[in-house]
C-alpha cells in the first residue's frame, strides 16, 4: 500500500482540508489503489527526456506593466463571506 | 412542445435571417422546453428573463440590418463559465451563491456574436468526473434510455448538462469544456457532436480552472456544421489568456462537406483494448469503411505509449488541480466555515465545500507534489506526457487525421461506476491522450447499439487542423446519417 492514514493525515493538513480520524484508513486504501495503478509508469523509459509543461510551444507574452483594471472595491468584494468599510474581514490571524 | 426547439443551429440562423421567425419566438420555445424539463437536472439555472431582453434586442439589431453570426439563436453555458451577474458555481458547493462580476472571453465573444443565454448547465463538480454524478447540485439524467427500460442513465461528464440539454433539444448549442474527454465522452452518449479544439483556440480566462494546461473549451450541438458555426464565434486570440494562440480563426463551417478524398487516416493499433465490446469494435471498422468509401486512405499508425496517458493524465491533472484551488479558502468569495482559528477556517471550508472527488484528487496532487514525491510522481508523469505528444509527432508522417472509437462502452447506469474511481477513470482512455498533448479531437455519433443507445467515433486532428476534422466529421455524419432521437419521458 502506497500511503498509510499518517501520511493521509499529513498531506490533507498540507491540502487544508479537515480529514476526521474515521476517514483516514478508507482514504488511505482509495489513494493507494489509484497510486498502486499509477505505478505503471514506472515502466516507460524516459531516460533523456524533457519533461512536457505545456503542448503550447511559445514564448509567455509579456503585456506593458501598466494598470488596465481597478478602482471598484464594491466589485472586488460582491461576492465576500464578510467585509467591512470597503475591506475583507478576514479570522484573526495575530494574537 | 413547441415547433421552433427541434431545428439546427444551422436551420434557425436561417429562419431568423430570413425573417420567418423572431428570436423571441424560438427562444419562448426553447425557454418552455428548458422549463419542462426538470427531471433532466441539466440546468442548474434558468435565465428566461435575461434571455428574453437578449432575444428582443437581437430582434432589433436583425431590424436595423446589423445582425452577427449568431444573432437570435438560444444557447445553454456551461456551469464553467462566469457569466457577469449570474450565479455560476462549478458544480461545487464552494462555489454556491458566487455572482461573477465580469464574462468569460468565451461567452463574451457568443454575446458579441448575438447568441441567447438560456441558463447554465449542470456538470460535474469543477469538471472532475465523467459521468456527471460529482456536481454538487445532483447527477444529469441522458435522456437516451435503453429500450425497454425506465432506468436513467448518465448522459457522461464532466459536460453531461451540455450534452443532455442539446440532445434534448433544449438549446440549439452549448458550452463545454474538455480536460480528458469532458466534451467528447458526453456527446457520444449522448447521440451529439462535440469538438474539443487545439490547446489555446479558446481563451480560458473566465472559465473555473481545473487544469490549466489540459482545461480547453469547445462547442456542442446537433450537427457537425454547428459545432463549426459555434467553435468560430468562441475561438480567437486573447490577451487574458497567456496560453492563448495568436492564430487566425477560419470559416470553419466552410470545411464541412468538403472533399475527403486522398486523406490519409490513421487506425492507431493500441486503441484495440481488451474487454472492448464487439458493437464499438464493429462501429469502428465502419466509420473506416465509410472514410475508404469517401476516398481516403487508411494506414495502421502505432501510438505506443497510449496505456500510459491515464495513469500520466491522474498525476498532472490532480497536481495542477490542487495548485488551482488552493484559492478556494473561504476568504474573498465562496462558502465559508469558520473554526477556532484561521487555519481551522481554510480546513473546515474545504472539507464542507469540496465533494468527494474533489478531495481525493486535491489529495492526490498535493501529494505527488509534496517534497520527496515531486520526482518520482510529476516530473515523471511530464516525461511520459512528452513521449505521448511525440507518438503523435510520429503518427502525423503518415497520416492526416486519426479515427478511433470516443469512448469504451455506450452510456452506463448512474451509481455504476461510482464506487469505483479507477474504473471511472477508464472511460477517457481514448480521449485523454488528445488533451496531453494538446491535439484536436472531435466526437460524432456514428450509430446506436443493441440497446439503442447511442455510440460515437472520435477524429484527431493536427494542431490547429480543426478543418480537416470538421470535412471528416461532415463525412462520417453523412455516411452514418444518423437521425435517431432519444424517446421524450422527461
Amino acid at each position: 500500500m502506497a500511503i498509510d492514514a499518517a501520511t493521509v493525515r499529513k498531506v490533507a493538513r498540507l491540502a487544508r482540508i479537515a480529514e476526521p480520524e474515521e476517514r483516514l484508513e478508507p482514504l488511505a486504501r482509495e489513494l493507494s489503489g489509484i497510486l498502486d495503478w499509477i505505478e505503471q509508469l514506472a515502466e516507460v523509459n524516459t531516460d533523456g527526456v524533457e519533461p512536457m509543461t505545456t503542448s503550447v510551444a511559445m514564448k509567455l507574452p509579456l503585456r506593458d506593466d501598466v494598470v488596465t483594471d481597478g478602482g471598484d472595491p464594491a466589485r472586488v468584494l460582491s461576492n465576500a463571506p464578510k467585509s467591512d468599510k470597503g475591506f475583507f474581514v478576514v479570522p484573526k490571524v495575530v494574537e | 412542445m413547441a415547433g421552433l426547439t427541434g431545428l439546427s443551429l444551422k436551420a434557425a440562423l436561417d429562419g431568423l435571417a430570413s425573417k420567418t421567425f423572431s428570436s423571441e419566438e424560438i427562444t419562448r420555445d426553447h425557454i418552455a422546453a428548458v422549463e419542462a424539463s426538470s427531471a433532466l437536472n441539466a440546468f442548474v439555472v434558468e435565465t428566461p428573463d435575461k434571455a428574453l431582453d437578449m432575444a428582443r434586442a437581437s430582434d432589433a439589431r436583425r431590424a436595423s440590418g446589423d445582425a452577427g453570426p449568431l444573432d437570435g439563436a438560444p444557447l445553454g453555458i456551461k456551469d464553467l463559465f462566469c457569466t457577469d451577474g449570474v450565479e455560476s458555481t462549478a458544480g461545487s458547493m464552494i462555489l454556491r451563491g458566487f455572482r461573477p462580476t465580469y464574462e468569460s472571453t468565451v461567452t463574451s465573444n457568443l454575446w458579441r456574436d448575438g447568441a441567447v443565454m438560456l441558463g447554465k448547465l449542470n456538470m460535474d463538480e469543477f469538471a472532475m468526473g465523467s459521468s456527471n454524478e460529482t456536481s454538487a447540485w445532483g447527477p444529469v439524467a441522458n435522456p437516451w434510455r435503453a429500450q425497454g427500460s425506465n432506468a436513467n442513465l448518465t448522459p457522461g461528464g464532466s459536460s453531461g448538462g451540455s450534452a443532455a440539454a442539446v440532445a434534448a433539444e433544449l438549446c440549439l448549442g452549448a458550452t463545454a469544456t474538455d480536460t480528458g474527454g469532458s466534451i467528447r465522452q458526453p456527446a457520444a452518449f449522448t447521440g451529439t457532436v462535440g469538438i474539443k479544439p487545439t490547446y489555446g483556440r479558446c481563451s480560458r480566462w473566465g472559465i473555473v480552472a481545473f487544469a490549466s494546461s489540459l482545461d480547453q473549451a469547445g462547442p456542442m450541438a446537433r450537427t457537425v456544421e454547428d459545432t463549426a458555426i459555434l467553435l468560430r464565434s468562441m475561438a480567437g486570440h486573447d490577451p487574458k489568456d497567456s496560453t492563448s494562440i495568436n492564430a487566425e480563426v477560419p470559416d470553419f463551417a466552410s470545411f464541412c462537406g468538403k472533399s475527403v478524398k486522398g486523406l490519409r487516416i490513421g487506425v492507431p493499433k493500441e486503441y484495440r483494448v481488451d474487454g472492448m465490446p464487439p458493437e464499438i469494435d464493429a462501429l469502428w471498422e465502419q466509420g473506416i469503411a465509410w472514410l475508404k468509401d469517401a476516398g481516403c486512405e487508411i494506414v495502421e499508425v502505432s501510438l505506443p505509449h497510449t496505456r500510459y496517458a491515464l495513469p500520466a493524465y491522474y498525476i498532472i491533472a490532480p497536481a495542477e488541480a490542487s495548485s488551482n484551488l488552493a484559492r478556494y479558502d473561504g476568504m474573498r468569495y465562496g462558502l465559508r466555515v469558520e473554526g477556532g482559528n484561521l487555519t481551522e477556517t481554510y480546513e473546515n471550508t474545504r472539507a464542507q465545500g469540496f465533494g468527494e472527488e474533489v478531495k481525493r484528487r486535491i489529495l492526490i496532487g498535493t501529494y505527488v507534489l509534496s517534497a520527496g514525491y515531486y520526482d518520482a510522481y510529476y516530473l515523471k508523469a511530464l516525461k511520459v506526457r512528452r513521449r505521448i505528444a511525440d507518438d503523435f509527432d510520429q503518427a502525423w508522417q503518415t497520416c492526416d487525421a486519426l479515427l478511433t472509437p470516443t469512448a469504451p462502452s455506450a452510456a452506463f447506469a448512474l451509481g455504476e461506476k461510482s464506487d469505483d474511481p479507477v474504473a471511472m477513470y477508464l472511460n477517457d482512455i481514448f480521449t485523454v491522450t488528445v488533451n496531453l498533448a494538446g491535439l484536436p479531437g472531435m466526437s460524432v455519433p456514428a450509430g446506436l447499439d443493441a440497446q439503442g443507445l447511442p455510440l460515437g467515433l472520435q477524429l484527431i486532428g493536427r494542431n490547429l487542423d480543426e478543418g480537416t476534422l470538421f470535412s471528416l466529421g461532415s463525412a462520417i455524419e453523412k455516411a452514418a446519417d444518423f437521425r435517431a432521437k432519444p424517446q421524450k419521458w422527461w
